[in-house]
């Protein structure tokens, strides 16, 4: 009984008390990163706040604010706004292969009072927050029978479907492993998941000879041999890895890359900058760096498994993977690991859309840590 | 528990278990990502280091040579010349950037302020960048540089390219000039090309005006380059495109002489077609030679230029503002002769003054004209000619007269910052001093005082109007990049031929009857007669005691304070090709040095015959495409 009154005091928090309860540590190690990827932003432009530094400092101005707001908001709060949040996002997903103009050779952006929205980017964060309340009254049991499966999985499959078809391969990948890591967190049967594996593996090659289209396969022959087209499509991977590999184990110091004002990478302000990193700093400061992402990350599942109801761990989770998916994404492929798929490096690269993904995930995140100790039944829908 | 049934239970244990399991597999795509590096970084990184140090591959943009600047008659006015000049790499200076600079000072000239910029570029680019140390190198002193290089680290000869004006300081107020880029050039539109360490942009008058297209577009090379970006060989190249060539209705000659002519004087001329409104000189004095921005000012030149009384920096051609004086008493002999006062029967009869209410407006002549007509006015120059007639005419009839001859408004040449001068109205005057208008206003402005000021460019143009008949306006481009400036065919002025002729017939008698005020100056050979009208624009009030005891002579008086010398004018009389004007500021003296000026350069393009003479335009293409091209290219699409 004491917990439910504790649970209902919860409910009347007051915004300060809330901002008390925030885990500062974590929001100074997100500030930290935000930091290191504004500085690299100074660092390819040669020395200057423009073009690209001074603009980030304000985009995570803005994130930041986003994030305490977010995070005092009320769990249920969120938990009533999923589905809306879900419609909203794939209205969008529509209007931009229908109306989007386009940007960098894709159709990714939708022009909304003057402001270019990736409505994929804001389909990551409503997907973790739809499937979370769909999961959320299902028992283990309820999850692994075919007509919930077959709702979760169509809840990830459309908004997916809609993300090719831009096309953008990179987003895909991480809205369906978004998705389907929320369906294994929520305890989906490993007779559903250990089938889905095998197949595939098989799929795989068949979706290479169909599916995929030529600039696509083209970044994937150029990752298995980047050497053979120095000068084409091998071009960034290779600069990529002379720039990370040069860097040695100390780095050539703050401002000292010769990569990146040599402009070999076309992309050095966005997917690429952490190769820029890794140049200057080295092995040491990217292994700091990888250690930095890895304790943001293990802040987040922590408050994940100590948060009382289903939604919000499955929220925080999900957020926290998300945050995750990029940078191993990311990662891996400035690395040379895996093809060039175009993901931005969160908090360091610079753009708009995923810094405010990123940020709003945060927000989120810490706002199942504030509310960690409220309930919510089982067949509620959140409150408003 | 209350909290937990069974089956939350049951998946919250599911969630845990997994929730670890996932954690385990991110730790091991990061120990992935800490081994990837540990490989890229400390197993291979010497082998990335070389790599990185020797064979490097960047993209690098090319400015495109900048268009060249031409007369009618194909003279270059502005054209590219080679440029020699040493460069500096701090990192490779091992015996210091200082040390440096001290020995390449020895072996050329280099000043301590030369030197300084260097330091503080440096300072403010990362170490590798080449920072220029002294460009427009003689052939002398940069081979002499060259033979020195061996014991000068970190020092490179270079040759670029740099905007030549083989005319410096006559065109330009023209021409205008090239200099460095600065944030508010930064128009997004190429971006890369504006990064281009060196890169010019224009600056002023034509150069600025077109600029986006005597800049031409970037091109690409890769090159593959040395740590310290030399570069060791090209792999590819994509030319970019070289600036448009822009052809100028300027005769260069006449363009030369007029500002020679011009002298020191701060002064202003403009000479252009009637008919077509062609500039073909157009000179403000002083001016500065425009090569000097290339090489970077002094100090003490650019205080210079930015101090003198004289205002070099100015085109006052296009952004001096006069009151037009007597010069605009031909505007209002026009309003007269339109609105039917001056009839073959008007008489004006001038005693030296002019009483109204309980004012004495005085003649410039004391001892006044006696009785004239209109022609008799404009020849004489009086003013109580002209106040009667414009207290007759009134104001509004005045300033529409005024803006048929193209006064009170920006005429359009492509220069920018040009001013557009002012027509008084009343509705003007009530908005501006909330004041009504009153009778000695208008007498003011019927002399060409008081509110009403004009550029010397708008002056030109009137005249040009008054001789054709027609409204033209100035324009000084003809084609860029072979592409004709579109250029509507002048409408005839809203003026019956009758009252042209009376005021080109007064204008006449100014300069070629006996009496006239400017008789003294005109044009004595034959077939090359000039009409012009003089005008004194005041500059200071003048006292009751001068009224009275007669003027201060202007030379008596501060620079400043002297009225300044104005004359629009035209030739031939007969058949008008040509009109001009000449100002001087602060130059009215009784020897008329502005009509002397204007005498001679009017004689000197009529000799020449700048608008007889052919043109070497190159031929240019309309918007259409040229007929037959698109037949042709139709008949190869047919089958064989």
């Amino acid at each position: 009984m004491a917990m439910r009154a504790y649970a209902a005091a919860k409910r009347t928090l007051s915004v300060a008390d809330k901002l008390t309860e925030v885990n500062w540590g974590l929001v100074l190690l997100i500030t930290l990163c935000a930091g290191a990827g504004i500085a690299m932003l100074y660092s390819v432009a040669g020395g200057k706040m423009q073009p690209w530094a001074l603009s980030q400092t304000i985009k995570f101005t803005v994130g930041f604010l986003v994030m305490v707001g977010v995070a005092t908001v009320d769990v249920r709060v969120w938990m009533s706004l999923a589905y809306p949040a879900y419609a909203l996002a794939l209205l969008l997903l529509v209007a931009v292969v229908a109306v989007g103009h386009m940007g960098l050779g894709a159709q990714r952006w939708v022009n909304i009072g003057g402001v270019d929205l990736q409505p994929s980017e804001l389909m990551k964060i409503s997907l973790v927050l739809a499937l979370a309340r769909f999961l959320h009254g299902k028992s283990v049991e309820e999850i692994s029978r075919p007509f919930n499966l077959g709702i979760a999985l169509a809840m990830i499959a459309i908004p997916a479907i809609f993300v090719v078809l831009q096309p953008n391969l990179g987003t895909t990948l991480i809205i369906v492993m978004d998705g389907c890591s929320l369906l294994f967190l929520a305890g989906l049967s490993w007779w559903w998941i250990a089938p889905t594996i095998g197949s595939v593996a098989v799929a795989v090659p068949l979706i290479w000879r169909f599916a995929l289209h030529d600039y696509q396969k083209a970044r994937v022959e150029t990752f298995l041999d980047p050497e053979a087209d120095i000068l084409g499509k091998g071009w960034n991977i290779t600069q990529a890895k002379i720039a990370i590999g040069s860097g040695g184990s100390a780095g050539k110091g703050f401002l000292g890359g010769t990569q990146s004002r040599l402009n070999f990478l076309p992309e050095k302000q966005t997917d690429f900058i952490f190769t820029n990193f890794a140049e200057e700093f080295g092995f040491v400061g990217s292994v700091a760096l990888l250690i930095l992402f890895a304790v943001i990350i293990g802040y987040g599942v922590q408050i994940a498994m100590t948060a009382r109801s289903q939604f919000a761990r499955l929220l925080a989770m999900g957020v926290t993977l998300n945050f995750f998916f990029y940078i191993m994404i990311n990662g891996l492929m400035v690395m040379g690991l895996i093809p060039v798929v175009g993901i931005p490096m969160p908090l360091l690269s610079y753009g708009g859309s995923a810094m405010l993904t990123v940020m709003f995930g945060f927000g989120l995140l810490l706002s199942v840590q504030i509310h960690r100790q409220v309930e919510i039944p089982r067949h509620s829908g959140g409150i408003i | 528990m209350p909290v937990f049934d069974k089956k939350d239970k049951s998946r919250y244990t599911a969630f845990t278990r997994r929730s670890v399991a996932m954690g385990g597999g991110m730790s091991l795509v990061f120990a992935v990502l800490a081994g990837r590096l540990y490989q890229l970084q400390i197993l291979e990184g010497d082998d990335y280091k070389v790599q990185a140090e020797d064979n490097r591959v960047s993209e690098r943009p090319i400015s495109p040579p900048r268009g060249r600047l031409m007369d009618r008659f194909g003279a270059e006015l502005a054209n590219n010349k080679r440029n020699y000049r040493v460069l500096i790499v701090s990192e490779q200076a091992t015996q210091g950037v200082s040390e440096a600079l001290d020995a390449i000072g020895k072996v050329i000239q280099l000043s301590d302020q030369q030197k300084k910029r260097v330091l503080g570029e440096i300072a403010a680019n990362k170490k590798f960048v080449p920072v220029p140390v002294a460009e427009n190198l003689s052939w002398e002193e940069f081979s002499r540089l060259n033979l020195h290089l061996p014991y000068l680290p970190g020092v490179q000869p270079d040759v670029g390219e740099t905007r030549d004006y083989p005319f410096g300081k006559e065109m330009v107020h023209v021409l205008g000039y090239v200099g460095s880029v600065s944030p508010e050039d930064m128009d997004g539109d190429d971006g890369r090309l504006l990064d281009v360490p060196g890169f010019r942009v224009g600056k002023r008058g034509i150069e600025k005006a077109f600029d986006k297209e005597v800049r031409g577009k970037a091109g690409f090379s890769k090159v593959e380059v040395d740590a310290h970006g030399r570069v060791i060989r090209e792999l590819g190249k994509e030319p970019g495109m070289a600036g448009q060539d822009v052809w100028l209705t300027l005769d260069c000659e006449l363009q030369r002489f007029a500002d020679q002519r011009l002298g020191d004087e701060s002064a202003a001329a403009v000479v252009m077609d009637v008919e077509n409104g062609d500039v073909l000189s157009l000179s403000s004095t002083p001016g500065f030679d425009p090569n000097w921005f290339n090489v970077g000012l002094t100090g003490p030149q650019w205080r210079d230029l930015n101090t003198s009384d004289y205002k070099p920096l100015i085109n006052k051609v296009t952004s001096g503002i006069y009151p037009p004086g007597s010069t605009f008493k031909t505007a209002v002999a026009l309003a007269a002769l339109e609105a039917g006062i001056a009839t073959p029967e008007y008489h004006v009869t001038c005693t030296g003054v002019f009483n109204f209410g309980g004012h004495a407006f005085h003649c410039w002549q004391h001892k006044g004209h006696g009785t004239l007509d209109i022609e008799g006015g404009i020849k004489n120059s009086c003013d109580v000619f002209f106040y009667e007639t414009a207290r007759r005419v009134g104001i509004d009839k005045i300033e529409e007269a005024a803006r048929k001859l193209g006064l009170g408004a920006v005429t359009g040449i492509e220069l920018p910052g040009e001013h557009s001068g002012l027509v008084p109205s009343r509705a003007w005057k009530q908005k501006t001093y909330k004041q009504t208008w009153q009778q000695g206003d208008t007498l003011s402005v019927g002399i060409g005082q008081g509110y009403v000021t004009a550029t010397p460019l708008q002056l030109c143009q009137q005249a040009a109007r008054l001789a054709s008949g027609k409204a033209v306006s100035p324009r000084l481009v003809h084609s860029v990049g072979g592409r004709l400036v579109p250029r509507a065919e002048a409408p005839k002025l809203d003026f019956t031929e009758e009252s042209l002729a009376k005021v080109r017939s007064g204008m006449n008698k100014v300069m070629n009857e006996p009496g006239g005020t400017a008789f003294a100056w005109r044009i004595v050979e034959p077939g090359l007669e000039m009409a012009g009208k003089t005008g004194t624009a005041q500059v200071r009030v003048y006292t009751q005691q001068e009224h009275e005891h007669g003027m201060h002579a202007n030379a008596s008086l501060d620079w400043k304070l002297r009225d300044h010398a104005m004359f629009i004018g035209f030739a031939p009389v007969q058949a008008p090709k040509y009109a001009m004007v000449c100002m001087i500021e602060h130059g009215a003296t009784t020897a008329h040095p502005h009509v002397q000026m204007a005498r001679d350069i009017l004689t000197f393009a009529q000799k020449r015959d700048t608008i007889g003479k052919p043109t070497a335009y190159p031929v240019t293409s309309a918007a259409a495409p040229v007929p037959g091209k698109g037949a042709a290219n139709a008949t190869g699409r047919e089958p064989g």
